[in-house]
This record gives C-alpha cells, sequence and structure tokens, in this order.
C-alpha cells in the first residue's frame, strides 16, 4: 500500500480511521449571521475546521488603482489564526494564505454579480480557527453563506469538497491523517443549483477512473452542505427552517 | 398577488426564503424585479428574500441589502469632506454624494464652501442624478430639503424603509402620533427624529429594539407593534 510509513487508513471493510465509509463527509454545521458588525457573516464547523467569514460592502475601492470601471473587486483574505494548528501559526500573510485567497476570489467572482457594483470593493474576511485538513474548501463554503447573507447578489453559491486517494482507495472529505498521509487531494468548487464547476486543484496523482471517481464523490457531496447552507440563511433571516 | 400562497405573504412569515441560485420558474411575460435574473433555464434569485409575484412582476425582497442610490431618492447625508465649491456627503451608499455649490443651501465664495456647510454637518437632500458607476449628485433645492440643525439622525438597515413604512405610511404615522415626535424618513436607511427630549428617547429605544431584530422577516408584524405602541 502507499502513503508514508505504509500507515493503513482504511481497513478491508471500507472503514476509514475515523469511521467513515469511503463516501461520507464529515459532520457539518453552518450558521449565518454571527458577526453582528459584519454586512454578512458565516461560520462553518466541518470536522473539526472552525471557519468563520466576514463580508463587508460594496464600498468604494481603495486604492483607486485596483479599482474596475465595469465591475466590483472582490478583496479576500484567507488567514489561519496562530492558535489553529498544533504547531504555532506564524501570524500574518504568507505564501499559501495568499494563493488560497486568490483561488477563492476567483471561485467567487464566478457567482457574483459583480457588474452591478463597478468600482466598487467587496471585501471578504476568512478566518480559520481551527484546522483540521479542507480550510480552503471550509473557507470558501463559508464565504459563500457570508456573501449571501450580506446581500450580495449572486448568481449561485458556491460549495467546496475535496476527495483524495489513501492506501490506493478514493475517498470524500479527507481527514487530517488521510491529507497528510494520503497519495493524492482534489478540491473542487461547484455552483450548488447549477453544478458548474468554478474551482478545481489536484495535489498528487490520480488515474482517470480515480479522478472520475473523486469527481463523483465531491459532485455528490455538495446536496447536504446546500441543504445546511439553505437552513443557516433561513434561520438567520427569519424563513421556515 | 396571484403566487402569494405559494411563496408566502409579503411580510415573510411562514415563507421558505430563496436563497442565490433558487429557480424561480419561467417568466412567463412578467417584468423581472429586484432580485432576479433570467437564465437559459429560467428565472433564478440572486439574494435572500421573500418572492414577490404577481401578474406583472417578480422580486425577491432581501433581508438584507446595502443602499443603492436612485433619482429623486430623500437621503440624509453627512459632509465627509469640502471642496472650493462643492461637498463630498456620506449617503450610506458605496460611494460619497456630490453636492455641487449650485444646488447646494447657499452661495459662498469660491473657496469659502466651509462656512456654508462644514465636515460632520447632516442635511436632508434628494438625489438629482446617479451614473452608471453609481456615483451621484445631490440637490438642496426642493422643499423641506436643509440643513439638519436639531434632532437626531438614527439608521435602520434601508431594506426595512420598505417593508415597515409601506401601506401608505401606518406604520409612520402611528410612530409620530405615539411619540409626538417629527420623523423624517430617508430611503438611504437614516431616519432625523425632532421633538422633545424625552419623545426623542422614545423614539430611539424603539429603533433600537428594531434594530436588533431587523435581519429577522418574521419579526415585521411585532416590528411595526414597537413602532405603533402608545407608551403607558
Amino acid at each position: 500500500m502507499g502513503g508514508y510509513g505504509d500507515v493503513q487508513m482504511i481497513d478491508e471493510n471500507g472503514i476509514r480511521v475515523d469511521g467513515r465509509t469511503a463516501g461520507d463527509i464529515r459532520p457539518v454545521e453552518i450558521r449565518a449571521g454571527v458577526i453582528p458588525v459584519a454586512d454578512g457573516s458565516a461560520e462553518v464547523i466541518w470536522g473539526t475546521n472552525h471557519v468563520i467569514a466576514a463580508v463587508y460592502g460594496p464600498m468604494e475601492a481603495h486604492p483607486r488603482k485596483i479599482q474596475k470601471q465595469d465591475r466590483a473587486v472582490l478583496d479576500v483574505r484567507y488567514n489561519m489564526a496562530p492558535f489553529s494548528t498544533t504547531d504555532r501559526m506564524r501570524p500574518g500573510f504568507n505564501r499559501r494564505s495568499r494563493e488560497i485567497s486568490k483561488v477563492t476570489a476567483e471561485a467567487l467572482e464566478t457567482v457574483v454579480l459583480t457588474e452591478l457594483y463597478p468600482r466598487s470593493k467587496i471585501r471578504v474576511e476568512i478566518e480559520v480557527l481551527t484546522a483540521e485538513a479542507g480550510t480552503r474548501c471550509a473557507g470558501i463554503t463559508a464565504a459563500s453563506v457570508a456573501l449571501a447573507d450580506a446581500g450580495i447578489p449572486m448568481t449561485d453559491m458556491v460549495i467546496s469538497v475535496a476527495s483524495g486517494k489513501i492506501n490506493g482507495i478514493v475517498v470524500c472529505d479527507l481527514n487530517k491523517e488521510e491529507d497528510n498521509y494520503g497519495e493524492a487531494d482534489l478540491p473542487m468548487g461547484i455552483c450548488a443549483n447549477s453544478g458548474d464547476l468554478v474551482f478545481l486543484q489536484m495535489d498528487g496523482d490520480l488515474s482517470p477512473e480515480e479522478f472520475q471517481q473523486a469527481w463523483d464523490y465531491n459532485m455528490e457531496s455538495i446536496g447536504p452542505v446546500h441543504e445546511l447552507m439553505i437552513e443557516a440563511l433561513e434561520k438567520a433571516n427569519g424563513g421556515e427552517s | 398577488m396571484s403566487d402569494q400562497s405559494a411563496h408566502g405573504g409579503r411580510d415573510g412569515r411562514g415563507s421558505r426564503l430563496a436563497t442565490p441560485g433558487a429557480m424561480l420558474g419561467a417568466r412567463e411575460g412578467r417584468r423581472l424585479g429586484h432580485g432576479v435574473v433570467e437564465t437559459d433555464s429560467g428565472l433564478i434569485a440572486t439574494k435572500v428574500g421573500v418572492i414577490y409575484s404577481d401578474d406583472k412582476t417578480i422580486s425577491v425582497l432581501p433581508t438584507h441589502t446595502r443602499y443603492t442610490p436612485r433619482p429623486g431618492d430623500l437621503v440624509i447625508g453627512v459632509v465627509e469632506a469640502v471642496q472650493s465649491n462643492l461637498w463630498f456627503l456620506d449617503i450610506n451608499a458605496p460611494f460619497n454624494a456630490l453636492l455641487p455649490m449650485s444646488l447646494g443651501p447657499g452661495k459662498a465664495e469660491f473657496g469659502g464652501a466651509r462656512n456654508v456647510l462644514n465636515v460632520g454637518q447632516t442635511v436632508l437632500c434628494r438625489i438629482q442624478e446617479v451614473d452608471e458607476t453609481h456615483s451621484s449628485v445631490v440637490t438642496m433645492k426642493g422643499l423641506g430639503l436643509r440643513r439638519v440643525d436639531s434632532g437626531l439622525v438614527e439608521s435602520l438597515p434601508p431594506h426595512l424603509m420598505q417593508t415597515l413604512f409601506s401601506d401608505g405610511g401606518v406604520a409612520l404615522k402611528a410612530l409620530k402620533a405615539s411619540t409626538e415626535c417629527r420623523v423624517v424618513l430617508a430611503e438611504n436607511g437614516r431616519m432625523w427624529i425632532n421633538g422633545s427630549s424625552d419623545s426623542i428617547t422614545d423614539v430611539v429605544a424603539r429603533i433600537t429594539r428594531i434594530r436588533s431584530m431587523a435581519r429577522d422577516i418574521s419579526n415585521r408584524d411585532e416590528m411595526i407593534a414597537i413602532l405603533s405602541t402608545e407608551v403607558a
């Protein structure tokens, strides 16, 4: 079997170290409107991941050189708290957080109707309080709920899930051990209603069949998460839930 | 309001909210209102809100939104910056509005704009024009438009202005009657309250309570009750 040190992370019955089967995602909780001073906010607890997203704006984009004359700019800032991991994270931006901020902004720009707010900026702050694996996925999902909560016009909401390969078997929603010792990782951002793909990264090697299996797991996982997003928005905004 | 039973009433009570991307069916000749766009597969909601539909229009009344200026809107602005012959006003929109000297409350020599209106002062004005980038020009030429030198300016989420004070302004009349205050509502989510200090305090207490429950549209009746209730 592959993986670092041949760590056995899935048994012969297909049960993973945390008791899930290959296609299961970790327990997910979503709440909207958790930060009263923000225009919109959301909290996502995905397994042990704990992520908060807040949205401010649209507001005038400063400095002026970042303004786009025909649309708004999504200013996404992904940050991991120093206490979010077992080893202390050095506070502030680093290469990884810059990369995740960029891909998150690009994923969300495909659904936000930015052309309605020329020369404006929509600020999205994503703060990871506890990190287990898949924080970029939880961050994109939280940001999506926060944008909807802020009343930012969007054509859809984005849900992000990652599947990967452990011990030669494709599994859905990797946990920390699987992410650290697994062989591949395929995070995807998917529009909840249309099923359009707005974000995809791949780390490691997957055969075409394994890629298809990971793709299918990700596509199947978004349904229950979308329901939780709707429930959270309804609960925060007084609808029936 | 032919379709209200399907989507809940205007107050949202008992309704399932639309969320971005939710399918709203076919257009069927209706005009698209706020929060709705048409795609190849039909109409979809772009905001969280209550679906409001009749024979002519379909729209989503949002539970939270930012104020977007429209020509003719009555707004309360705060002077943020002064230049030689114009003022920049914060009107609670993404961009500051421009108040040129020619549309201001009085004439001054070039460079003397500060003598007429200074930074921090509040004015009641109207949106004169809005360009395609949402930059707006306001005017103070018009009946009742003036500098606000007394009373207090409070704010409410802009979406509540339509929700709470529609139906012929019944809730506003009730608020004025129950508190004996002069209340001017501006479309940008600000309200000017003037009266005795006790009555202003009473209005502010009510507004504070409403603000705390503003996101929950099912509280609409309760919010109207708070505005209308006579003080014992």
